[in-house]
C-alpha cells in the first residue's frame, strides 16, 4: 500500500548510490543528546552519526528542535546564558561538550551560515579576511589567494572580482549568501552547518546555493536545516526527520522520501501534517 | 449629512495641520530670535574688538579690555578631556552590559547608569569641590611624578598641586558625559542583528574581536551620536565646571593642572556684576561663540556621518 502512495516529492539523482556504506566515516555523533531552554526540555535523547563528506538535512515542522540540533554542534548556544545541553556530542571521536574544549577552535572547524545573509560592515575581501585572520596568519599575497579560492568555491569570483574593495552590504540578498558560505569555508572548517539558507532568497540565486552545496561535499561535511522538503529531497544523502524534539526517523534520504519506516514521517514528508 | 460630516473631518485636517506647522516653525523663529538678539547684544564689543577678541588673552573689566583665548581654551580643552576619558569608560561600560554581564546584573546596572545621568551638575559641582578636590590635590603630586616625568606628555602634568583646574573640571565634566555616552552606545550594540554576531563568532572570533571588528563599525552611525551628545553637554556644562575649574583668566603654562576658565564660568561669575556697555557685549559675544563651537560640533559631526554613509555604500 504503501509503494503505490503516490509522492509530491521529486527525488533527485544526486544521492550517495556512489559511496557505499563500507566507505562511511562518522564525522558527528551525537549520544544520548539532550537540550534544554531554562526549564524547557528541547532535544529528547537525540542519537545520531552524521557522515564525513555527505550532506545531512534536518527536516521537521517549526520549533522541532532542527535549529537546535544544528546550533549545538558549533556551541553557539553558549552565548546564552539559559541554554544548556547534555549527553555526548563528538566531533572526530572528541566531546565538543566538555568544559575544557577550546571553544573559538571549535568554531573555526564548524562553520555556519544563517536564514539571512548576514554580511560584516566591511569590504568583500575583508569580510573572507577576517575570519582567515583570527586563525592563522598569511602573508598578503597568501591571503589574495584564499580569499580567491574561497570565492571561486562559492561561485561568486566571477561577479565580484572587480569590486573586493566594495562593501559586503552592496551586494545582492543571493551574492551575500554566496559571501556568507565563502566566508565560512575559507577557514578550512571540517563542517559546515547551514540554518535554512536558501529562506530569504529567490529560486535562482536558491537553485546556485544547491548547487554550490552539492559541489561543496566533495570537500566538506555539510549538516543543512531545511523547511523546504523538495530542497531536502535534492541535496541531501541522509535526511533526519525530527518533531517535538526527538528523533523520529532518521536515513538515506531516498529511503525516508519514498519508502519511510514511520508512519508520522510519511505524513509529514507527503504533506498530510506540518 | 454624510458631506456636512466630511467637510467637518477636512477642517479638522487643516486647522490641525496648521497649528503643528505653526509649531514646528515656531522653533526656527526662536532659534533666529535668539542668534539675532545675540548679535545685537555683542555688537558693541564685536564692532570695538573684532576678530582678535578670539585670540586676544586679557580679560580685564576695569581697563575694559576684553579677549576670549583664555575662556575658549578652557572650554575645549576641558570638553577634550572629559571626551579623552568618557569615551573609552562608555565604550567599556557598554560593552559589558551587552556581551559579558550576567543577566541579573543588567538591568540594575543600566538603572544607575540612567540615574547618574538625572543627577543635577550643581550636585556634582559640590560633589567636586569638596570630596573629589581634596582628594585629587593629594594625587596630584604622584601624577607629576609619574606621568609628568614622560618626554613631551610631560609639561601636561605639572605645576603645584591646587586640586582644582582644568583637569579636574575634565575628570568632573568625564563622570557627568558618560551615562550619556555610556547609555547610547549600549542601546545601539543592542540593535545588532544577533544574527550578526553569532557569524562573527561562528568564526571563532572572541567577544572582543566581535565587538571590535563587527559591533562597532555595524553602530559606528550612532556611536558618534552618542559622542557628540556628550561633547555637546561637555562645552556646555556650567555650574559643575564653575566649582572646579578655578576661575583665573591667565593661563602660565600648558599644564592641564593650572587653574583657568571656561566660556560659561565666566559667564555664571561675571554676568551679574558686569557694568553695561562693553563688559556686558563682550560677555554676550562669550555666548554668541559658545553658541557657534556648538553648532561647529554639529555640523562636523553631520558632515562626519555623511562621509561614513557615503562610505558605506561604496567601500569600506
Amino acid at each position: 500500500m504503501q509503494e503505490s502512495t503516490p509522492l509530491p516529492i521529486a527525488v533527485g539523482g544526486n544521492k550517495n548510490d556512489d559511496h557505499p556504506p563500507a566507505e562511511l566515516k562518522t564525522q558527528i555523533a551525537f549520544r544520548n543528546f539532550d537540550f534544554y531552554y531554562g526549564m524547557f526540555h528541547a532535544l529528547k535523547n537525540i542519537n545520531l552519526d552524521i557522515y564525513h563528506s555527505h550532506v545531512t538535512a534536518f527536516i521537521g515542522p517549526s520549533g522541532c528542535g532542527k535549529s537546535t540540533l544544528l546550533r549545538a554542534i558549533n556551541r553557539m548556544y553558549d552565548l546564552y546564558p539559559d541554554q544548556r545541553a547534555e549527553g555526548e556530542l563528538l566531533l572526530d571521536g572528541e566531546n565538543v561538550l566538555d568544559k575544557g574544549i577550546d571553544i573559538n577552535h571549535l568554531r573555526a572547524r564548524v562553520g555556519m551560515v544563517f536564514q539571512k545573509p548576514t554580511p560584516f560592515p566591511m569590504a568583500i575581501y575583508d569580510n573572507i579576511a577576517f575570519g582567515v585572520n583570527l586563525q592563522e596568519r598569511l602573508s598578503r599575497t597568501e591571503m589574495d589567494d584564499r580569499v580567491e579560492w574561497a570565492l571561486r568555491k562559492a561561485a561568486l569570483w566571477d561577479e565580484v572580482k572587480g569590486i573586493l574593495k566594495q562593501s559586503g552590504m552592496s551586494l545582492s540578498g543571493g551574492q551575500q549568501q554566496r559571501l556568507c558560505i565563502a566566508r565560512g569555508i575559507a577557514v578550512k572548517p571540517e563542517v559546515l552547518l547551514l540554518d535554512e539558507p536558501t529562506s530569504a532568497l529567490d529560486p535562482i540565486s536558491t537553485m546556485r546555493i544547491e548547487e554550490l552545496i552539492s559541489e561543496l561535499k566533495q570537500e566538506f561535511t555539510i549538516v543543512i536545516v531545511t523547511h523546504n522538503m523538495q530542497q531536502a529531497a535534492r541535496i541531501s544523502d541522509y535526511t533526519a526527520y525530527m518533531y517535538l524534539g526527538e528523533m523520529i526517523e532518521y536515513g538515506v534520504t531516498d529511503q525516508i522520501f519514498i519508502k519511510p519506516q514511520k508512519k508520522a514521517t510519511e505524513d509529514y514528508i507527503t504533506g498530510r501534517f506540518g | 449629512m454624510m458631506a456636512t460630516a466630511r467637510r467637518k473631518r477636512s477642517i479638522g485636517d487643516w486647522v490641525f495641520f496648521n497649528i503643528t506647522r505653526l509649531f514646528a516653525l515656531l522653533t526656527l523663529l526662536m532659534l533666529g530670535g535668539i542668534i539675532a538678539s545675540l548679535v545685537y547684544g555683542a555688537w558693541p564689543s564685536l564692532k570695538h574688538f573684532g576678530f582678535p577678541f578670539l585670540w586676544t588673552p586679557d580679560w580685564n573689566p576695569p581697563m575694559e579690555k576684553f579677549g576670549a583665548l583664555i575662556p575658549i581654551y578652557g572650554t575645549l580643552i576641558t570638553s577634550l578631556i572629559a571626551l579623552a576619558i568618557a569615551v573609552p569608560v562608555s565604550f567599556g561600560i557598554a560593552l559589558f552590559l551587552t556581551e559579558l554581564s550576567p543577566t541579573w546584573l543588567r538591568r540594575p546596572l543600566g538603572v544607575a547608569i540612567e540615574l547618574l545621568a538625572g543627577i543635577p551638575s550643581i550636585v556634582y559641582g559640590m560633589w567636586g569641590l569638596l570630596v573629589f578636590v581634596p582628594l585629587f590635590s593629594k594625587a596630584q603630586p604622584f601624577i607629576a611624578a609619574t606621568l609628568g616625568k614622560l618626554p613631551l606628555l610631560g609639561a601636561l602634568f605639572s605645576g603645584p598641586p591646587l586640586g582644582i583646574g582644568l583637569l579636574t573640571a575634565g575628570i568632573i565634566l568625564a563622570i557627568m558625559i558618560i551615562p550619556f555616552i555610556a547609555s547610547v552606545m549600549r542601546d545601539v550594540f543592542e540593535v545588532t542583528p544577533p544574527m550578526l554576531k553569532e557569524s562573527a563568532y561562528g568564526l571563532g572570533a572572541t567577544t572582543w574581536e566581535v565587538v571590535w571588528n563587527v559591533v562597532l563599525p555595524y553602530t559606528k552611525v550612532g556611536v558618534i551620536g552618542g559622542i557628540m551628545l556628550g561633547l555637546g553637554r561637555a562645552l556646555g556644562e556650567t555650574m559643575a565646571v564653575t566649582f572646579v575649574i578655578g576661575n583665573t583668566n591667565s593661563i602660565n603654562s600648558a599644564s592641564m593642572f593650572e587653574p583657568g576658565n571656561s566660556i560659561t564660568s565666566v559667564l555664571a561669575n561675571e554676568f551679574s556684576e558686569a557694568s553695561q556697555g562693553i563688559y556686558t557685549a563682550s560677555l554676550i559675544e562669550l555666548g554668541l561663540i559658545l553658541f557657534l563651537i556648538t553648532l561647529a560640533v554639529l555640523v562636523f559631526s553631520k558632515l562626519l556621518l555623511l562621509h561614513l554613509s557615503r562610505q558605506e555604500g561604496r567601500a569600506t
